[in-house]
């Protein structure tokens, strides 16, 4: 893969907008864009990136971006690819940037609808683990104990009870082309999946852990460092799915701590223990059918 | 032009592949689903060359319709009923987005309970989103009303979204000689879509963006005068249209026999063939009768209704909803433009042929006899209504 940080296109696409110091999916969407280039068509539903990104008249998109509604980010991309190819326009990139809650949730319908077809988009999931834009409420992609403002962590109830879906495995169960996992705390990788997603002709679908030092109750500062962590320490992994199989990127050999990694934030703070040790449990389980499933590369 | 016998649905086909969309997100519903199976036929024997995009539900046709019209493409899409209320987030978004899409509406009842057949509650509820809004009377109308959309849409004082109404089943599915139109006066008709409210790869835009109170106030009122626009553009689209076609509309209402009428009844839709056939009827008997049809709901035609029913005495609107715990949304609409207009004329509203229910030739003989007296009433056919 050609591109990386010298050769990684100068100009700004996103820029001027208002997202949180240390925001990972402006991060996300900044860096996929630089990769992309001019010639591509940003759709962005409501969530995060569209509301810090389009208050008219202070539109901060270099290239040409629209927001969809919530449930409609991968519908919009498929008519956006069919107009232009109807007018005989085909040197482009749709693009999507969604959310956890705008994919997982109330967008998942119309993705799948997408993939199906097989529409020439690429949609990119920037995962925060929650509905950050309306206040830290959870969503179908928040991670187990996690506390938000509707999962409260208080005497019965310990944050959200659920395990995170596995939107990269749902997207490839529709027998994609290109669906892969990322982290921004591993950007050359990102930039990589992104550039390759952008040659691959059908539906491509790329899962983006973008921290959310709001939410997660980290310093700002610490967004990277986090997204980096997650991966180390195997709660998060580097993956592709690709001509009917998985592969794995990155498999490290011994895992960082699970219980620093939780106890540096503090949507996790009233977790005991035990609480420790399901996550750790549930890491374990996944990555031993990662290990019987997935090739290593 | 070419003689055919179709059925309003696939006379509105006809029409829509004479406006050449170069994008139709399809979903099927009944009793919508034959136009787009006829349009998906079109594409195959390639006598329609259009992007043609089988959708997973009426809220990604609306979606999928707008990102078309978002890159300068012309676009269409249909439904009914219960998918017309899925997609009731886009229909506010397509027309804040001034995105001239056209979508075709099979009008039918609202669950619950379920029903099939037509009656008209679901696109009335829909008046506020920002949509002109026509009702056809027959299949001839409905070809013709789909090819005019794209006109009236897509020009420049407009850029709003159409919604074409077809009646279900009534109109939808029942067969008549249609007038086809040739290609090559459909193209001499109907100019190519162009608009500088896109998307372009050459000069980047951003689109569909938030506006705080201030601006969001004045494209809320760019969006109004948009609509009102559309009046003057349905008369020019109109024109245009006899002279190439030879078949001359009437704008926003058809009158019919209203000239000295002393009793009118306004309505909209196919069942304003029978209220005309009653009215002839009636008229052998020596009664003032008359029939206002609404062509167009959004742009309302408030000041064209006042005028044709001004020397009447009372008039009943006839209508196929219910505002529930208020009136028929008809009359709403048509008392405040009686009232706005200086039409001192007393007003009944009558609602019939809810969930396909049928409305005869002597429920509107009796609407007739029943408004000679001075009752101003709100009652559901055959049932009753409000005492005075």
């Amino acid at each position: 893969m050609s591109i990386n940080a010298k050769t990684l296109d100068k100009t700004e696409y996103f820029y001027g907008h208002k997202a949180c110091a240390g925001c990972g999916g402006s991060l996300a969407v900044r860096i996929a864009l630089k990769v992309l280039g001019k010639r591509s068509i940003a759709v962005l539903p409501a969530g995060c990136m569209s509301a810090v990104g389009f208050n008219f008249p202070q539109l901060c998109f270099g290239n040409n971006a629209i927001i969809s509604t919530f449930a409609g980010t991968a519908s919009m991309l498929t008519g956006v690819y069919a107009g232009l190819k109807a007018q005989g326009i085909t040197d482009f990139q749709a693009v999507g940037f969604a959310g956890d809650g705008g994919t997982a949730d109330i967008g998942l319908q119309a993705l799948s609808g997408a993939i199906d077809r097989n529409d020439d988009i690429l949609y990119i999931c920037y995962d925060n683990e929650a509905y950050m834009n309306t206040g830290i409420q959870k969503s179908s992609l928040t991670p187990f104990g996690a506390k938000t403002t509707t999962t409260p962590a208080g005497k019965n109830i310990r944050g959200n009870l659920r395990q995170k879906k596995n939107m990269f495995e749902i997207a490839a169960a529709h027998d994609i082309p290109y669906a892969a996992t990322a982290s921004i705390g591993y950007i050359n990788d990102f930039m990589a999946k992104v550039e390759k997603a952008s040659k691959i002709r059908g539906t491509k679908y790329i899962h983006v852990i973008a921290p959310c030092p709001t939410g997660w109750g980290v310093a700002s500062d610490q967004t990277v460092d986090i997204a980096k962590e997650v991966v180390d320490c195997g709660l998060w992994y580097l993956a592709e799915y690709e001509n009917g199989s998985f592969k794995i990127n990155r498999r490290p050999k011994e895992f960082s701590s699970v219980e620093e990694y939780i106890r540096r934030q503090g949507r996790f703070k009233h977790l005991n223990d035990e609480d420790i040790k399901v996550i750790i449990d549930s890491r374990d389980k996944k990555w031993e059918a990662i290990d019987k499933t997935y090739s290593l590369q | 032009m070419a003689k055919k016998f179709l059925s309003g649905n696939e006379a509105f086909a006809e029409g829509i592949r004479l406006a050449r969309p170069q994008v139709i997100s399809a979903y099927p519903i009944t009793p919508q689903t034959i136009v787009v199976e006829r349009l998906s036929e079109m594409v195959e024997d390639k006598s329609l060359e259009s992007e043609f995009i089988h959708v997973e539900s009426e809220h990604s046709a609306l979606s999928c319709a707008m990102g078309a019209s978002a890159v300068g493409a012309r676009a269409f899409t249909a439904t009914s009923s219960q998918g017309l209320l899925y997609m009731a987030e886009g229909l506010y978004y397509a027309s804040g987005g001034r995105f001239p899409i056209v979508m075709m509406n099979a009008n039918r009842s609202t669950a619950l309970p379920w029903n099939i057949y037509g009656d008209q509650r679901d696109s009335l509820s829909q008046l506020d989103s920002g949509w002109i809004q026509s009702y056809a009377e027959n299949a001839q109308e409905a070809l013709d009303m789909a090819l005019m959309s794209y006109y009236i849409a897509e020009h420049k004082d407009v850029s709003t979204p159409y919604m074409a109404n077809l009646d279900g089943f009534v109109l939808t599915h029942t067969y008549e000689v249609v007038d086809v139109p040739e290609r090559e006066q459909a193209d001499r008709f109907l100019p190519k879509f162009t608009t500088d409210n896109k998307l372009d790869l050459e000069n980047p835009r951003n689109l569909a963006f938030s506006a705080g109170p201030d601006h969001n106030y004045i494209f809320k009122y760019k969006e109004h005068e948009g609509l009102l626009n559309a009046a003057k553009v349905i008369d020019e689209a109109e024109e245009k249209f006899a002279d190439i076609f030879g078949r001359r509309y009437t704008g926003l209402i058809e009158t019919y026999k209203t000239e000295d009428a002393e009793r009118i009844i306004i309505t909209l839709g196919s069942i304003s063939g029978l209220v005309k056939e009653t009215v002839n009827k009636l008229r052998e008997k020596d009664e003032k009768v008359g029939v206002v049809r609404i062509r167009y709901m959004r742009p309302f035609p408030g000041k064209e209704i006042a005028e044709a029913v001004k020397n009447a005495s009372h008039i009943a609107v006839l209508e196929k909803d219910i505002s529930f715990g208020n009136e028929g949304t008809v009359y709403t609409n048509v008392n405040s433009a009686l009232h706005r207009f200086g039409a001192d004329v007393r007003s009944s509203d009558y609602i019939g042929g809810l969930g396909g229910k049928n409305i005869s030739s002597a429920d509107i003989e009796d609407i007739f006899e029943r408004i000679k007296n001075d009752d101003t009433e709100v009652r559901f056919l055959g049932i009753g209504g409000e005492e005075n």
